[in-house]
């Protein structure tokens, strides 16, 4: 890469930020922010769902559980500790704490097993935790919690979540984008391809997979927190609720799973579209329609997401007239990927670490 | 206390028949094709909403009834995977078929719920009604004519799995899809025929639903899934017999607990499943995953 492409990577990113942080003043009415609030939690869950599934190729279907449990964590302490105010901004480490420390159990016992029973689990915890949150009395039962109020106008409410949202985006996304880069990224993506083989090139499988898993409900958990204070209130059924689930997956398939740009180009672009059916039709049935006829025309027509398939087209667009012979080096090996033949190029670059370790 | 306790296990055995039935047709499609189907729940739905149309407006017996939903279900299995599943290959394709049979759930249970709105509906007979008095308890009578049926349809599904050739075709596929092709087998017609066969036998296990679970609505397929789901992971997946044996388990297990207490019943299901599975992640019947080719 030279340094051309690089210092304009850095400039595109710097005016994404600054568009990112002048939104609600443009658009500074509570309907506008409401939709960027909401944009910027899917951002950051998705990409933490990202960093783990994505990544690891184990799909979860359970992240609602991380995300219920932050948002109740909080809401059960600030009922109990009478934390009243702004002060519930401080709960928000223990929403993300109670997260990962959901994921710790969850993992040793759902990750021992391959991908299909995988994801039945994750499942099954799921209804598990929506059940339980239901049937408890300290949750408040089927009539949820109230979040503490918030001295703040309407006016700018929303503003303060909007910051706290995009930053808590701009953590996780820089968090991927390092992962991916890191050894620890490529052991991930080594299991992805072929699990018994990073076994046998050395890789502490279930270590590994804990820790992504539980570094996603984390954040999951944080978030769950921050959407339980914006909301103001959490049900069993809002808090751990299907869709979230499957939306998240949604978001990151139409983007391009295991890309660091195709969970946030996803959430972007699916939950202001969500939001904005669900002002239009007030049954909510017709977005549950539309919303699963768009998961079957991108699981059909665009399998591999916007992003990897995107990148496709720009560079048959390049080389067009050309011969058709890729460039060898990261170019070759960033189209071998593309084409979901990572695989063997991971494990290759995986003992070659290893390699460079051992001498 | 003694009453109680039959009555538990009676229920348990014969719902857990039903269960059975509706757990087989979800673990065929996984042995044959691989998949996970979780519209499988909203299909038992639907069955019973076919059943509740053909029963409240022609006035249709309701066990007469199935031999126009079972054969209209097997339809709508053939063209689900006709339609969406067939197109599906390639190292994602387990996750992708997932994914795109929670999208066919959803849509199908947004159709319900514009066609039927979210009113509980429950489905209605004189057998559901009017009761057997059995070692001192009340039975209602389709529990035992459904319990009947879903034996039967399970040993006529045993039957054609074993006994006929198309049966030898969907088992070879089952043990090695590559395999079954090189001898000739015509794989995606198996897989279309067992698709269709796995869901036409929501038809009936939802007839049943509709008419023993006190009252259903669109979102009544979540719960039925995920209970569905942890019976074929603990029966081992891909396991007919494995199935049988977990849903009357379970559903014994859950009705016993609902004795002493009903919210914590079907938590004490799913902890169940989840202490199997640490003992023996294989589930009861399951064999170690082969290693992908």
């Amino acid at each position: 890469m030279t340094l051309n492409s690089k210092a304009l990577k850095l400039a595109g990113l710097a005016v994404l930020a600054a568009v990112a942080i002048a939104f609600p003043y443009v658009y500074s009415s509570p309907v506008d922010t409401n939709y960027g609030v909401y944009a910027m939690i899917f951002v950051t869950v998705a990409s933490a769902w990202n960093i783990f599934s994505g990544f690891s190729g184990y799909i979860s279907l359970g992240q609602a559980v991380f995300f219920g449990t932050g948002a109740y964590t909080v809401g059960i302490a600030a009922r109990d500790w009478h934390v009243t105010g702004t002060g519930v901004f401080l709960l928000l480490p223990l929403a993300a704490v109670s997260g990962a420390v959901m994921a710790v159990p969850f993992g040793l016992i759902a990750l021992r097993v391959r991908r299909h029973t995988f994801i039945v689990i994750t499942i099954a915890v799921f209804f598990i935790f929506q059940l339980m949150a239901a049937d408890f009395s300290f949750t408040g039962g089927t009539m949820g919690l109230p979040a503490p109020f918030l001295p703040w106008q309407a006016a700018t409410f929303n503003n303060p979540f909007y910051f706290m949202a995009l930053g808590a985006a701009a953590v996780t996304i820089t968090l991927a984008w390092w992962i991916r880069r890191s050894k620890f990224g490529l052991q991930l993506r080594a299991i992805k391809d072929d699990e018994d083989r990073a076994l046998g090139l050395g890789v502490r499988t279930m270590r590994v997979k804990l820790s992504a898993f539980t570094l996603s409900a984390f954040i999951t958990g944080f978030m769950g927190g921050v959407w339980f204070l914006y909301l103001t209130q959490v049900l069993p059924s809002s808090g751990y609720d299907p869709l979230f689930d499957l939306t998240i997956v949604l978001m990151a398939f139409l983007g391009g799973v295991g890309t660091i740009a195709g969970p946030v180009i996803g959430a972007l672009l699916i939950e202001p579209g969500r939001l904005y059916l669900n002002t239009q039709f007030t049954n909510g049935y017709l977005s549950e329609i539309l919303l699963g006829a768009l998961f079957l025309l991108i699981v059909l027509f665009v399998p591999r997401g916007i992003v990897p398939t995107g990148g496709e087209w720009i560079r048959k667009f390049r080389s067009r007239g050309r011969a058709a012979i890729e460039p060898e080096g990261r170019g070759a090996a960033w189209t071998a990927e593309a084409r979901g033949r990572q695989g063997t190029s991971d494990g290759r670059r995986l003992e070659a670490a290893r390699r460079r370790e051992s001498e | 206390m003694a009453a109680e306790i039959y009555r538990a296990i009676a229920d348990g055995i014969l719902i857990g028949g039903v269960y059975a039935l509706m757990a087989v047709g979800l673990t065929l499609i996984f042995g044959v094709l691989d998949i996970i189907n979780i519209a499988q729940g909203v299909l038992v739905i639907l069955g019973a909403y076919l059943s509740y149309s053909l029963s409240a407006r022609l006035h249709l017996d309701l066990f007469l009834g199935l031999l126009i939903t079972v054969p209209a279900m097997f339809v709508v299995g053939v063209v689900i995977h006709w339609a969406f599943i067939r197109r599906l290959r390639g190292r994602e394709r387990t996750a992708m078929t997932l994914l795109v049979t929670y999208a066919v759930a959803l849509i199908i249970e947004g159709i319900l719920y514009e066609i039927y709105g979210a009113s509980y509906r429950e489905l209605n007979a004189s057998y559901v009604t009017n009761s057997v008095h059995l070692l001192g308890f009340y039975l209602p009578y389709i529990y035992l004519y459904g319990f009947a049926l879903a034996v039967v349809l399970v040993a006529g599904l045993y039957a054609l799995l074993y006994r006929t050739r198309f049966g030898r075709s969907v088992r070879a596929t089952m043990q090695d899809e590559t395999a079954a092709r090189l001898i000739g087998i015509d794989v995606n017609k198996v897989a279309a025929i067992t698709f269709g066969i796995g869901v036409a036998v929501t038809a009936t296990g939802g007839m049943m639903f509709g008419a023993t679970s006190g009252g259903f609505n669109p979102n009544s397929g979540y719960d039925l899934i995920s209970r569905l789901l942890a019976i074929i992971i603990l029966g081992g997946m891909g396991s007919i017999g494995g199935a049988l044996v977990a849903a009357v388990f379970m559903l014994t297990v859950e009705s016993l607990v609902t004795i002493w207490s009903p919210d914590w019943s079907i938590i004490v299901f799913y902890a169940a499943l989840i202490i199997v599975l640490v003992v023996r992640p294989t589930g009861f019947f399951g064999r170690a995953p082969v290693r992908a080719q």
